[in-house]
């Protein structure tokens, strides 16, 4: 077992989320700014190896390592079904299309095809990382 | 129509995606990996018949179309080498299903083949070089992974090297896609193609030695084919079967293409030509040296690249289908003989010839599943690998590269010696009682599993079929040569003019 650092353990849980909070704010800054889906996801996985740090392989179970495989592929999967979501609404594969409203305190807020497939990297990211989590840590462990 | 360009590349990924998802469900993995790679395939022919009937097909992702988008496009030439490739890669699926030691690797098998059929998929379609380097790069991730799949320290070791120098292959990839955007402005290869030509011959020609360095590693051609031999025969036989079947064409196939497109020469290039020259002779010079089935056709690879890489060196129309003619044949034949070769490995738990022997009487009919491909290997008539051959001989007298000509020749002959050897080995006589024994555990049994037998033995019946069918396959590789000789119809293509 490692030895654990109090000051690490004390402060891992406000540093976790707002590191979460702060990669879903990636993720939708990503629309015309530095940020995305990718970039959001590694925020995240970031946040990730942190909690794997503080707890070892049993503190990154606890936030679902072992659905990792299918957070994964459910990623890669929406992210191809947005390709072929373009031609369901007579668009070319991979078009963006997307609805834009006013929205009170929130000004224009647009959603758009392209935030979906962004989804789709972003699960693939946080999947991989906590796949990689999951198998490489525990050989570290052992 | 042009919808039919994406879905090679789309539904492998998405299938992918699926099969990761369920992994613990090995029984549902196998039946969606064989139903998309069949769907493909099934595409890959449609596509082949759109593509003889209506020229080059043309896909802008996300509708942003070329120069600035991304543009997918099929001609003959991609299509040919894509439908060949679906081909064995389901044959290999098949084979893997049915071969114990991969079943045990299921759960990261089945969807890294998928991303790895994608990955070979955008390679042969994609008409941009940035997008090509992804193509490689998600085709070469895939492979990392199956060629350490199972992660015994032999395997590691080797991958290691693999990984290192594919790695170092791709640095260099995206600085030549770097230098080449500095001095076009454009990463399109249609509108490559266009702006080449203006910009000044001595770095034209600098980045056309560049690409060549860079797809020489992935291709495996003289001198840079060290890598090879080592890291190929270590992996699961499927996998590498299918790495030595189709990884390096895919090589071979972006030279052709950048070669052709981006730097044609005004006749043959005495460059490439001694390149060919040298990768048959060191090749096959190597497989003489070996004694182990696995690393004879490993080094069979090498001398064979260099038979594709003679026909992109006399530049003509005959040559260029004579290289494509080849390179088919070649896919078929060398995953045939790859999966013999694991057959054997099966059953007596080694490769190496002096601990093998005598198998002929024992199982006759895989016996005669090495000769048939064994022999085409070697140019014996009428199998295919005579008649590619030929073509090649015939393109290269026609323009008195007699050197060249003579070169290739030889080197059948000595590939026929190694293939003897190998038969002599495996299927004749008996094991050597001195030969030091080996680590490895096989099953002892002359049982061969239906399912490993049954895709050999069709990828064998392929090879036949190409002999019948030689007249318009040929037909079809000339027409794809005279396309890739006369880039007009698909720079307008891609441009959207």
């Amino acid at each position: 077992m490692m030895r654990r650092s109090l000051i690490f353990d004390v402060s891992i849980d406000t540093v976790f989320r707002m590191s979460l909070v702060f990669s879903i704010f990636m993720f939708f800054a990503g629309h015309n700014a530095p940020g995305g889906g990718f970039i959001g996801g590694l925020v995240a996985g970031a946040a990730l190896v942190l909690r794997y740090l503080a707890g070892g392989s049993d503190g990154s179970q606890q936030v679902g390592a072992r659905f990792a495989h299918v957070m994964l592929g459910t990623g890669l999967m929406i992210a191809v079904a947005t390709g072929f979501g373009g031609w369901v609404w007579g668009t070319e594969f991979l078009e963006n299309t997307g609805v834009g409203a006013e929205l009170p305190l929130l000004g224009t807020v647009k959603a758009t095809t392209s935030l979906l497939f962004d989804a789709g990297v972003y699960l693939v990211v946080v999947g991989l990382v906590m796949e990689a989590l999951g198998s490489l840590g525990h050989e570290v462990e052992r | 129509m042009n919808a039919l360009v994406v879905l090679p590349v789309a539904l492998p990924l998405g299938a992918a995606g699926l099969s990761y998802a369920l992994n613990r469900y090995p029984r549902f993995q196998r039946v969606l990996g064989v139903a998309t790679l069949t769907t493909v395939l099934g595409l890959a022919i449609a596509l082949l018949v759109n593509v003889q009937a209506n020229g080059v097909l043309v896909k802008a992702i996300g509708n942003w179309t070329g120069p600035i988008g991304i543009t997918l496009a099929a001609d003959l030439f991609s299509v040919i080498i894509l439908v060949v490739s679906m081909v064995v890669l389901l044959a290999v699926l098949v084979y893997a299903i049915g071969s114990p030691r991969t079943s045990s690797e299921a759960r990261f098998f089945y969807p890294t083949y998928l991303i790895l059929t994608a990955g070979i998929a955008l390679s042969l379609l994609t008409a941009d070089l940035f997008n090509l380097f992804v193509a490689f790069e998600i085709m070469l991730s895939a492979s990392y992974v199956l060629i350490t799949l199972g992660g015994s320290r032999d395997q590691i070791r080797h991958g290691t090297t693999y990984v290192i120098i594919n790695l170092l292959a791709s640095m260099l990839f995206i600085t030549a896609i770097g230098i080449t955007y500095a001095a076009a402005g454009t990463v399109n290869m249609a509108d490559l193609a266009v702006k080449l030509g203006d910009i000044s011959p001595a770095i034209r020609d600098a980045l056309g030695a560049l690409f060549l360095l860079v797809f020489g590693i992935k291709a495996a051609i003289f001198p840079l084919f060290f890598w090879l031999p080592d890291s190929y025969p270590t992996a699961p036989a499927p996998v590498t079967a299918i790495f030595a079947g189709l990884l390096t064409k895919v090589g071979v196939y972006a030279i052709i293409r950048t070669q052709t497109l981006l730097f044609p020469s005004d006749g043959p290039s005495t460059l490439i030509l001694v390149l060919a020259g040298l990768t048959m002779v060191v090749g096959v010079l190597g497989a003489i040296a070996q004694n182990d089935i696995k690393r004879i056709l490993s080094f069979h690879i090498i001398s064979q690249i260099g038979y594709m890489i003679m026909g992109l060196g006399l530049f003509t129309i005959a040559a260029l289908a004579g290289a494509i003619f080849y390179i088919v044949h070649h896919i078929l034949v060398k995953t045939a003989l790859f999966l013999v070769g694991g057959l054997v490995e099966h059953t007596m738990g080694t490769s190496r010839l002096r601990r093998l022997g005598g198998m002929v009487h024992r199982a006759p009919f895989i016996a005669a599943l090495f000769l048939i491909p064994a022999l085409s290997l070697a140019g014996i008539p009428p199998l295919s690998g005579f008649l590619a051959k030929l073509t090649l001989v015939q393109a290269g007298l026609e323009i008195n590269q007699f050197l060249i000509v003579g070169v290739s020749l030889a080197v059948s002959l000595l590939t026929l010696f190694s293939m003897i050897k190998v038969w002599s080995g495996v299927f004749w006589g008996t094991p050597d009682p001195a030969a030091p024994p080996g680590e490895d555990v096989g099953t002892g049994r002359l049982v061969f599993p239906r399912l490993m037998v049954l895709p050999t033995a069709a990828l064998v019946l392929l090879t036949l079929v190409f002999v019948v069918a030689a007249e318009p396959l040929y037909r079809i590789s000339e027409h794809a040569a005279i396309t890739l000789l006369d880039p007009t119809l698909y720079i307008e293509a891609v441009l959207g003019r």
